[in-house]
């Protein structure tokens, strides 16, 4: 016996990883299903758990350290939840050069909260984003899955003060 | 008869109220709304059109709240306060629109509305000829990869025709994460039966059953109208096991990407459509031979794809009678950032930047001088306006230490610090490489710091020497185009606008 401590696994949620092997099961025919299927789980549950890596692994006869591995990789899929409604400001050429950078400092300075991060009520989650494809109608801001073309400060206000 | 009163469906378009608008109009009665794709004349969206007996009127930007006083005026009739004709508007009138032709037009989820408007004809004439006809056809046309590296797109068709497997792949790269290049998602989400057909007549000539697009998660529009368009496409018999009676089979899936912007390079595509991280191969063997599962893949950005069906329709030498030197037929351009009449233009190549930034478009929206613009995407040079000369032309550019790319253009107006815009360049190229080779995980670091010292005023001299050594060794040494070309903004940035670094 060692007694070394090890962190124990968290409770998995009562029926989630029932439901994580149900998806990927589903899924599991597509060519190169992997990405299908943690898109999938985190459509239902919002984000990856780490307890889910594990039974897709098992479901697609991939080693654990596979699977995290490609969770981990791409910016797209969450590790826990996000606040209620994402505010995601596009931070590249085309926006900057309308003042995207400025509209980010107002957006962390209003809500209180970095990108990456959630404020501390869980209502809003602050993001980066690298190009929405509206680049003639800049700065552009999504909020809940909406996009806005050319936010201003005061337009942002509005739409935050609706999400919250 | 009710009248039919256009307004675009286009994520642009709905970003500043088309939704709304279309709703006004509906709810006030006496016209049918059909929703379409953006015409591409961004700065009047939301752009409203009234079909009438002399043609499509224009009314824009229409705000939801101008709706009902642009009803009572006549609009409905063609009557008031309106663009004219759009069909006759500079902007539209100048251009040259191949790949274009239906998007703003057509409803883009109407079958019918492809067809009447000439939709299959490029993938009938493809069905009556043999593949190696198709793939010559594609050669002798010149058309080359719109996706940025310009390679010709015949040439790519004729390795995997003659390439032997027990299975062959079309896939679409529609991973459009460049700055300032939105023409892929305007053209899935306007006119998306063209690119299954494009992809159709691909794998009809290489022989491939099975196709995928590539669509960045960052358009979920784009998505939604792709697979929507895909399943009506099969209803239609367009796609599937026994294409237009044909007995040619070929089925096509969507597969959303999931946030990484290396992911456009086409080696990494294929691994993440594999279920894998989204890491560079190296070349050779080329996708062409061993792609997608190892397969014989044709790999072509939406563009090209799109472009096809128009070649078959009218013939190779009608397309190749467009364009200058060695980069043949039409580009679609898009004008974007700090511009005042940003959008789409596709004309033939040999147009002039100065020609696409001033007359098509006006300038700055700041309303100050034009400073630079980046031409090409984040991997593209910063150009100032002493090269508006420049014909956009793949070897002109090349020749200018620049590059056409995806033809996308981003304009900075004098207030723009380029020092800053080469620091984001390589902060962009660290936070996004996939990390397989050193030159570009680690160079573009080093980059960041070494550009830091500079604006500092650490060592100027010498880290200006540190810098230009830094590029060279990226620009030679890196896997893929992503840390292969990250040098091309900075180093344009410190020839064009070396005051910014206090040079």
């Amino acid at each position: 016996m060692t007694s070394e401590v090890v962190a124990a696994a968290p409770v998995p949620v009562p029926g989630r990883a029932r439901r994580v092997r149900e998806i990927a099961e589903e899924l599991r025919g597509l060519r190169g299903a992997l990405i299908p299927i943690l898109h999938a789980v985190q459509e239902e549950f919002g984000y990856v758990d780490q307890p889910d890596v594990a039974v897709i692994a098992d479901v697609l006869n991939l080693a654990v350290a596979e699977v995290h591995g490609v969770v981990t990789f791409y910016k797209d899929f969450r590790r826990k939840a996000a606040g209620r409604t994402t505010v995601a400001i596009c931070q590249a050429e085309a926006c900057r050069s309308v003042g995207a950078v400025e509209l980010a400092e107002h957006a962390k300075r209003t809500v209180g909260c970095g990108f990456g991060e959630t404020t501390y009520d869980g209502r809003l989650t602050l993001e980066e984003i690298y190009c929405f494809g509206n680049c003639a109608l800049g700065p552009a801001v999504q909020v809940a899955g909406k996009l806005h073309g050319r936010v201003t400060a005061t337009r942002l206000n509005a739409l935050l003060g609706e999400a919250r | 008869m009710t009248v039919r009163v256009f307004v675009p469906r286009d994520s642009a378009a709905c970003s500043v109220g088309a939704d709304e608008v279309a709703e006004r109009i509906a709810a006030a009665g006496g016209a049918e709304v059909v929703r379409t794709g953006s015409r591409g004349m961004l700065w009047l969206e939301p752009l409203v059109e009234v079909e009438t007996a002399a043609g499509r009127v224009g009314y824009g930007p229409v705000a939801p709240e101008d709706v009902d006083g642009l009803i009572a005026a006549g609009m409905l009739s063609g009557g008031g306060d309106s663009l004219g004709l759009v069909e006759e508007l500079p902007w539209m009138k100048r251009q040259q629109r191949l790949t274009f032709q239906r998007v703003g037009v057509v409803d883009p989820l109407s079958t019918a509305d492809y067809v009447a408007h000439g939709g299959t004809r490029g993938l009938l004439a493809t069905l009556a000829m043999t593949p190696a006809d198709v793939v010559e056809t594609v050669v002798d046309s010149g058309l080359r990869g719109r996706g940025g590296a310009g390679f010709p797109t015949g040439i790519k068709w004729r390795t995997v025709l003659g390439a032997d497997a027990d299975l062959k792949f079309v896939c679409c790269n529609a991973d459009e994460g460049d700055s300032g290049t939105y023409a892929d998602r305007m053209l899935i989400e306007g006119d998306p039966f063209t690119l299954i057909e494009g992809m159709t007549i691909a794998a009809y000539a290489v022989g491939a059953a099975e196709g995928y697009v590539y669509l960045r998660s960052e358009y979920p529009d784009a998505v939604a109208t792709l697979k929507d368009a895909i399943e009506r496409a099969r209803d239609e018999g367009w796609l599937g096991p026994d294409i237009l009676g044909s007995g040619f089979g070929f089925d096509l899936h969507v597969r959303v990407g999931a946030g990484a912007y290396i992911c456009g390079e086409e080696t990494s595509m294929l691994e993440s459509l594999e279920g894998k991280r989204g890491m560079v191969r190296a070349k050779p063997p080329i996708p062409a031979l061993e792609g997608l599962f190892g397969r014989p893949t044709v790999v072509n950005n939406v563009l090209s794809l799109a472009t096809v069906p128009t070649i078959l329709a009218h013939g190779a030498a009608e397309y190749a009678a467009y364009g200058t030197g060695r980069s043949l037929g039409t580009s679609v351009f898009q004008l974007g950032g700090n511009v005042a009449r940003g959008g789409i233009v596709e004309t033939a190549f040999g147009i002039t930047l100065g020609e696409l930034v001033n007359d098509f478009g006006g300038g700055t929206s700041s309303g100050r001088p034009i400073r630079a613009v980046q031409v090409g995407g984040p991997l593209g040079a910063y150009l100032p306006v002493e090269q508006f000369d420049l014909p956009m032309d793949y070897e002109a550019f090349a020749a200018a230490g620049a590059m056409v790319g995806h033809g996308g253009i981003v304009v900075f107006d004098e207030t723009v610090d380029m020092a800053a815009m080469a620091r984001f360049a390589f902060e962009f190229c660290a936070a996004e490489s996939c990390g397989k080779c050193t030159p570009c995980r680690v160079g573009a670091v080093r980059g960041v710091e070494t550009i830091d010292r500079i604006v500092s005023g650490t060592d100027r001299t010498k880290n200006l020497v540190v810098l230009e050594d830094l590029c060279e060794l990226m620009t030679d040494g890196s896997l893929c185009a992503m840390g292969g070309l990250t040098p091309m903004p900075v180093r344009s940035a410190v020839r064009h606008f070396g005051e910014d670094f206090h040079v």
